[in-house]
């Protein structure tokens, strides 16, 4: 395949050169060749135009590396490409394809550089662009921190613009034409006298030219179906429960399996007897495994049956006993000099401002959360002498790849990661536990292929939490307005941790995910100071959709909109006045044009609360509306503005929007997991359940497309959500909330 | 025990254990995944099919309660090809993110519509609470009901 390894860098890996010598990390490393997985089975007289697109004579398929978890991501990537090859993405096949290097994402790392989002100084945009250097290191193909449009938006495009001119290429050589006298349409290269000659009729020919890579993007203007709203690819299946998600996969010949493992994450076993598990009807197997117990039977539920029958002794966790014991650990962590991580935000004089003392001083308390996506963790393993395959709704491929060749002790090309349709995610595809243990009850049931289902119970009680954390605000006002703002923020590290559980890899320095989305807001307070702790690990903690602006989206903003009402200023043109970036600034004036925020009062026991976070470049600002009835707090309204530079699917960018907020709204009302006796107190949907259809307000979502550049969606509309909600709280009541859930403190109707 | 039934118009013999959740007949024995596990208690809806014209929980019903009952799955509601009028009601606005709820709330919402030809707000929020979503595509599901009822004319 050497006539072909001309393609890869250039056609793809946009500014790449750009990036230049990167000496911090090496340049041959950075350089070299990305192995392209899709050259590996090609068969003869099929032709790969580039990593994102397969044409053979049977049909297109296009490539779409980025995990759908329910977002949507496979339709806007399968029209990214879609909209510059001039095809109908209904026509072609969509395949997350086999994972590889070559998909790497450098979106994710780049919001992890020390620079707010909006900073576009040539210092932070330098850096910016560094942050494609390790992502190629770590061959890091995962999907999250809302970057699948960033980093697809030229790379995607770019390929189908590649695929389409060399197509024409060589359809223009086997007529004895020019490439520019021919163009496309609906899959087909059309020639000056209107015949047509289809893609797949000249895959065989492309595969023998240098690939055409001086290509320029169609401008929007232009676009056909990018822009405009249409129907998901997988919305029919989804509607008709024909889509086949991980948990309905089947091979033949296969084994069904279950695992007990200790709530107390890393707790291990201490006792096991199997007695009566052996005895349930359908059991056909114990095989205690690393940390668990596994139950292999003829059926799920017999296997869940079998591993209700085990008892077990539990080993205490290497983390506090309880969610008090927890909290202490947090609050000792705040503040002290010896827990400091890191302060990247330190304007004005924070110290000399608050000398005589603080005009507010209050303390904010957030709970550990699970993921608890609908469909529980599973995975789907075969391992034979010479091979792994591995089928998983994943966001990390590639670590999986990695972590079963280790296992098996076969090489990594011998495992095989077949990514499968996935019940939501939220972040808690980002680990992978279901599938070491998989693997292993497959290695030692060799030949066999292996279906692992976690119970609803085993799901919520291994879920690697969204951290606890709590945060401590102080502040004055001068004159009207807000004066000074000191945050301190302690948890315990999530990315050493996570990346240490995939990777083996130590994350060494500050985790910035303490005080995302609280030290990068736009705002110019005079003295204004953000400083992160970092507390002991205790439970074992990862990403939760928004990562670390979920928990500071509610601490800054709550601490705000007490100093404004301090300052007696209104809360929203105060956070007008205060915003220093223009596109904030507009998200801000959108929302409340779209509330008529100047407009009457909304009457007795009703309030009104506005907030803001900017997360992963986006400015969000949300105001909800409540009423205090007999039977508690009534969300009526909630009016979201957010801009993300450029829409691509307005109907996906409002489903998921309305998404963000509903799930931000549901956990801050009702969902925590607490600990006791090293466990999660919370095990399924009666305990923990988010917003229910009869709790849920009207919901208005206005995007805007002033940013710079275009921005993911997925996550933005989370972190306002609980803030908007304490403070509507507060105008209608006169209660301060400063602990999710909120109904601790209040009932809702 | 040995039990016979009929699944979407097929009669289907089975020989499980007696406590064998429905759910779990469809999924593991049958095939039919359509059907989704989401809690095994009753608290999330995933798994609703209709039993003897009831919407109910599949992990809820029994083998030994299966003896001569008529089962309608998602797989039987509509299909691809033909879907139901809630289906279509569905797919026209754009309901599912990750879909893993919609087969349990497409068939508690078909329930519904054939109970209630013109349900008010109220009474969607009556008839659906017991079915999450965890996407919250909840706005698109009540506007989707009020979709399928302007399509059958509240008939």
């Amino acid at each position: 395949m050497g006539k072909l390894k001309t393609i890869t860098r250039r056609a793809f890996l946009i500014g790449s050169a750009a990036v230049g010598g990167g000496v911090a990390f090496g340049a041959y490393l950075v350089r070299r060749d990305i192995p392209n997985p899709l050259l590996e089975n090609l068969q003869e007289g099929e032709a790969a135009i580039t990593p994102y697109i397969k044409i053979t004579e049977n049909g297109i398929t296009l490539i779409t590396p980025r995990a759908d978890m329910g977002q949507g991501a496979y339709s806007i990537q399968a029209d990214l490409i879609a909209e510059e090859l001039d095809i109908d993405p209904a026509t072609a096949t969509i395949t997350p394809g086999t994972p590889g290097p070559a998909y790497y994402n450098a979106a994710v790392l780049a919001e992890g550089v020390p620079f707010p989002a909006y900073d576009h100084s040539t210092m932070a945009e330098t850096v910016r662009s560094f942050m494609s250097i390790p992502a190629k290191l770590f061959e890091i193909q995962i999907t999250g921190g809302s970057s699948t449009v960033p980093d697809s938006y030229d790379k995607l495009r770019l390929a189908g613009a590649v695929a389409r001119e060399t197509l024409k290429e060589a359809a223009a050589r086997r007529a004895g034409l020019k490439r520019h006298d021919l163009t496309t349409e609906n899959g087909e290269v059309v020639l000056p006298d209107g015949s047509r000659i289809p893609y797949t009729d000249l895959a065989g020919d492309a595969a023998d030219l240098d690939p055409i890579t001086e290509v320029e993007l169609r401008p929007a203007s232009t676009w056909k179906t990018l822009g405009a709203e249409r129907p998901r690819l997988d919305m029919v299946a989804k509607c008709t429960g024909t889509e086949t998600y991980g948990i309905d996969l089947h091979q033949e010949g296969m084994v069904y399996a279950t695992v007990r493992a200790n709530p107390g994450i890393g707790g291990g076993i201490t006792r096991l007897d199997a007695t009566q598990a052996r005895k349930v009807p359908g059991v056909r197997d114990i095989i205690p495994i690393h940390s668990a117990v596994a139950v292999v039977a003829e059926n799920t539920w017999s296997a869940f049956q079998g591993a209700n029958a085990l008892d077990i002794k539990w080993g205490p966790a290497p983390f506090p006993e309880s969610s008090e014991r927890m909290f202490e650990a947090l609050e000792a962590a705040l503040g002290s000099k010896d827990s400091f991580d890191h302060r990247q935000r330190d304007d004005g004089d924070v110290e000399a401002a608050l000398e005589d003392g603080a005009e507010v001083e209050v303390t904010y308390r957030v709970p550990y959360l699970a993921h608890a996506p609908m469909e529980p963790m599973n995975a789907l393993v075969h391992v034979s002498e010479t091979d792994c395959d591995i089928w998983v709704g994943t966001q990390i491929p590639l670590f999986i790849r990695n972590r079963a060749a280790e296992m098996t002790g076969l090489p990594a090309d011998r495992v095989h990661v077949h990514v499968a349709k996935m019940g939501g995610s939220f972040g808690h595809r980002l680990e992978m536990t279901q599938v070491e243990q998989a693997v292993e009850i497959a290695i030692s049931l060799k030949g066999t292929p292996v279906k692992l289902v976690w119970s609803r119970e085993e799901d919520m009680t291994h879920d690697y939490p969204r951290p606890a954390a709590v945060a401590r605000g102080r502040g004055r006002t001068e004159q009207g307005h807000v004066h000074s703002l000191d945050l301190s923020v302690a948890q315990s590290a999530m990315t050493p941790g996570w990346l240490n559980r995939l990777s083996g890899m130590t994350a060494p320095g500050p985790d910035a995910t303490i005080t995302t989305g609280s030290w990068d807001q736009p705002y110019a307070i005079p003295n204004y100071r953000v400083t992160g702790y970092r507390a002991p690990d205790m439970v074992p903690v990862s990403s939760w959709r928004s990562v670390g602006a979920s928990t500071n989206g509610f601490f800054h903003d709550c601490l705000l909109d007490e100093l404004i009402h301090a300052a007696g200023a209104d809360p929203l043109a105060e956070r007008i006045r205060l915003c220093m970036n223009d596109t904030s600034r507009k998200v801000l004036e959108t929302v409340g044009e779209m509330c008529g925020w100047d407009g009457p009062d909304l009457g007795y026991n009703k309030g009104r609360g506005v907030a803001f976070c900017m997360s992963f470049g986006v400015p969000c600002a949300q105001v909800v509306d409540v009423t205090l009835t007999d039977a508690g707090i009534k969300l009526d309204r909630v009016f979201v503005a957010v801009d993300v530079g450029e829409v691509l699917d307005p109907l996906n960018l409002e489903a998921q929007v309305t998404g963000g907020v509903l799930f931000g709204l549901g956990h801050a009302m009702n969902c925590e997991l607490t600990y006791s006796g090293h466990a999660p107190e919370q095990s399924n949907f009666d305990s923990y359940t988010g917003l229910r259809l009869y709790q849920v307000p009207e919901i208005q979502v206005t995007a805007l497309t002033h940013g710079s550049r275009i921005r993911g969606v997925g996550e933005p509309g989370v972190p306002p959500a609980a803030p908007a909600l304490a403070n509507a709280i507060f105008a209608a009541t006169g209660q301060r909330i400063r602990e999710l859930p909120l109904n601790r403190h209040i009932d809702f109707a | 025990m040995k039990a016979s039934f009929i699944v979407n118009g097929q009669t289907q013999e089975v020989d499980v254990p007696e406590d064998m959740p429905l759910l779990w007949i469809l999924r593991d024995i049958l095939g039919m995944t359509g059907t989704k596990y989401g809690c095994g208690i009753a608290q999330c809806g995933a798994c609703t099919v209709h039993f003897n014209g009831e919407a109910v929980r599949s992990c809820q019903i029994g083998a030994y309660a299966l003896e001569g009952a008529e089962i309608t799955t998602i797989e039987g509601l509509g299909t691809p090809e033909a879907p139901h009028p809630v289906q279509d009601a569905w797919i026209e606005m754009q309901v599912a993110q990750c879909g893993y709820c919609q087969s349990g709330q497409i068939m508690q919402a078909a329930a519904l519509l054939r109970d209630i030809p013109v349900p008010t707000d109220a009474e969607i929020d009556d008839a659906m609470s017991g079915n999450l979503c965890r996407c919250a595509t909840y706005p698109r599901i009540r506007a989707a009901i009020h979709r399928a009822t302007a399509k059958t004319g509240g008939r």
